[in-house]
């Protein structure tokens, strides 16, 4: 009776038996390069020279630097608190920000077309804030990919560990019954979500970046389930700097001349039209497509740089 | 005491209990899955301020991207385990070199 | 004194927060702890500057019914400032994350101490 149910309860099959994301490692060379190198650089820090001119300021060193280390964290919350204490009461309104806030929300559904007053905040009146975050997580972007890309050039000379490499590139785990299923209807239901968030972005609460985060994760989840060689077939590195690139220059060549201009910029002539409607908001609804368009090519950049070195393929 | 007040109270607490934890921790997978946990309370805590702009970023950049982030560099590193000094030391008279923690 | 604390409990709570994140960053010496020492100091940050946006008894500040006074919404200003924080710190997020990948494939550890002696090693080489 125990065993009936434990059959039941476990399955026939081991489902973790023909799945592994890694190669088994047998040759000898390459391991033995890595402990050897290994080796030589534990020896240094294990030196007795290097151990007594370090250790010297070490032994001195450390206990000053463990008393200077609680005292400045205690002052710093101290002092922290005890502003804290001066300042007004939480949940009170504050009478002194009134004429910013009130031409926010008495004028901005006029002004904007937005029904969201966030969203029309951070997109029509201090849209060049906005602008400037974006290039901030393409510029993060281009030093993730600076530090850790790895092409056929760099392959055999930057790093030691080929076959490790060789296997993060090539090896491709799929066959994962768990992910597969769940993923088959996850990821639509995640991606609609995403892109619903996104179109919404004036109407109720979402925008570029809630949306693009939400459609990132959902790729992440895509590539995670399916495997690498399943999400090349339509995300490559061509697609992506395309999609960055224009992206980029549409918000940058309509809302880069504020800078120059007070914040009082020129009237784009897309029609306001009628607030609650999708197609509201003047400028703001291709803005929040592109900011998401960024948003989402980034994080899925983000995890596929890390997992094999290159966004789209290998070459 | 209303409602409302205690359960925000609950939550700020628990914010507090998830941060200490992850300093006290041995394992690096575990202050990482508890990091991940304390990003959705704070998510629950801006729906609590009538900020759901945030509340939706945060689910899905500090639980999602920024824990897989880190989730995806500890496999990378192979070390999921803090290695321990004492296997230093033990090294040390014995001559031998390990690089990783045992599992 | 005491009183003005225990009402204003949001912000104590995010400057515990950030005392923290900050005594991760000083004691720990793993570099993957400070990563996560410094993402709690932003989170408190933000938790502060979102908490100074809230009115009691007002809603979030979407248009409802076409009221439109100041009366009824909270402040939408540090929403949308916080909003550019939660980016920004992923980015510098998976920035550090990358070099830190780096200097383990260089040095083989993740202590700082050790990467610290190991490349002063290495300037006196060259």
């Amino acid at each position: 009776m125990k065993d009936k149910f434990k059959k039941w309860l476990y399955g026939d099959e081991d489902l973790l038996e023909n799945i592994s994301d890694t190669v088994e490692e047998h040759d000898a060379p390459r391991e033995v390069l890595k402990e050897e190198k290994r080796r030589l650089d534990s020896d240094i820090v294990r030196h007795p020279v290097t151990k007594s001119i370090e250790g010297a300021e070490k032994k001195g060193m450390k206990a000053l630097y463990t008393v200077t280390a609680v005292i400045s964290c205690i002052a710093l919350i101290g002092i922290l608190l005890y502003i804290v204490a001066r300042l007004p009461l939480y949940g009170q309104e504050n009478v002194r920000a009134d004429e910013v806030i009130r031409r926010y929300i008495e004028d901005g559904l006029q002004e904007t077309g937005a029904v969201n007053i966030v969203s029309g905040m951070i997109l029509d009146y201090r849209a060049f804030d906005t602008l400037g975050e974006s290039h901030v997580l393409f510029t993060a972007l281009i030093c993730v990919t600076i530090l850790l890309r790895i092409d056929s050039r760099n392959m055999r000379t930057d790093y030691e560990d080929y076959y490790t490499i060789r296997q993060d590139r090539y090896f491709d785990i799929s066959g994962d019954s768990v992910l597969s299923r769940v993923g088959l209807f996850l990821i639509p239901c995640i991606l609609v979500f995403g892109i619903y968030v996104l179109l919404n972005g004036q109407l109720s609460p979402g925008g570029g970046f809630s949306g693009g985060a939400v459609m990132g994760a959902g790729l992440i989840l895509f590539s995670s389930a399916f495997g690498f060689f399943t999400v090349d077939r339509f995300f490559t590195l061509k697609l992506s700097n395309r999609i960055t690139f224009v992206a980029l220059s549409f918000y940058s060549f309509a809302k880069g001349y504020v800078f120059f201009m007070g914040a009082n910029g020129l009237d784009s002539h897309v029609p306001k039209g009628v607030p609650g409607a999708i197609l509201s908001g003047g400028l703001i609804l291709p803005l929040d497509v592109a900011v998401g368009m960024v948003v989402a090519c980034t994080m899925f950049g983000f995890y596929s740089l890390f997992r094999r070195g290159s966004i789209g393929g290998p070459k | 005491m209303e409602l409302t007040v205690i359960f925000r109270g609950i939550l700020l607490i628990l914010l507090i209990v998830c941060a200490v934890c992850v300093n006290l921790t041995g394992s690096l997978l575990r202050a990482v899955v508890i990091f991940m946990s304390y990003s959705s309370i704070m998510c629950i805590l801006w729906i609590l301020m009538e900020s759901p702009d945030l509340a939706i970023t945060e689910a899905a950049v500090g639980a999602g991207v920024s824990g897989i982030l880190f989730l995806v560099t500890l496999k990378k590193v192979r070390e999921e385990n803090e290695p321990d000094p004492a296997d230093a030391k033990k090294d040390e008279k014995t001559g031998s070199v390990s690089g990783k923690a045992p599992r | 004194m005491i009183s003005t604390l225990l009402n204003n409990s949001e912000e104590v709570v995010a400057i515990i927060l950030f005392g923290i994140g900050f005594t991760m960053l000083l004691f720990h010496r793993n570099l993957i702890r400070k990563l996560i020492g410094m993402n709690i100091m932003d989170t408190g940050t933000f938790l502060f500057l979102a908490s100074m946006g809230y009115i009691t008894g007002r809603k979030a500040p979407i248009v409802v019914n076409g009221v439109q006074e100041m009366k009824a919404y909270i402040n939408p200003v540090p929403a949308g400032l916080v909003l550019t924080g939660i980016v920004v710190s992923v980015s510098v997020t998976a920035v550090m994350l990358s070099l830190t990948i780096r200097l383990y494939k260089r040095y083989h550890t993740l202590n700082l101490d050790d990467i610290y002696a190991m490349s002063k090693h290495d300037m006196e080489d060259r």
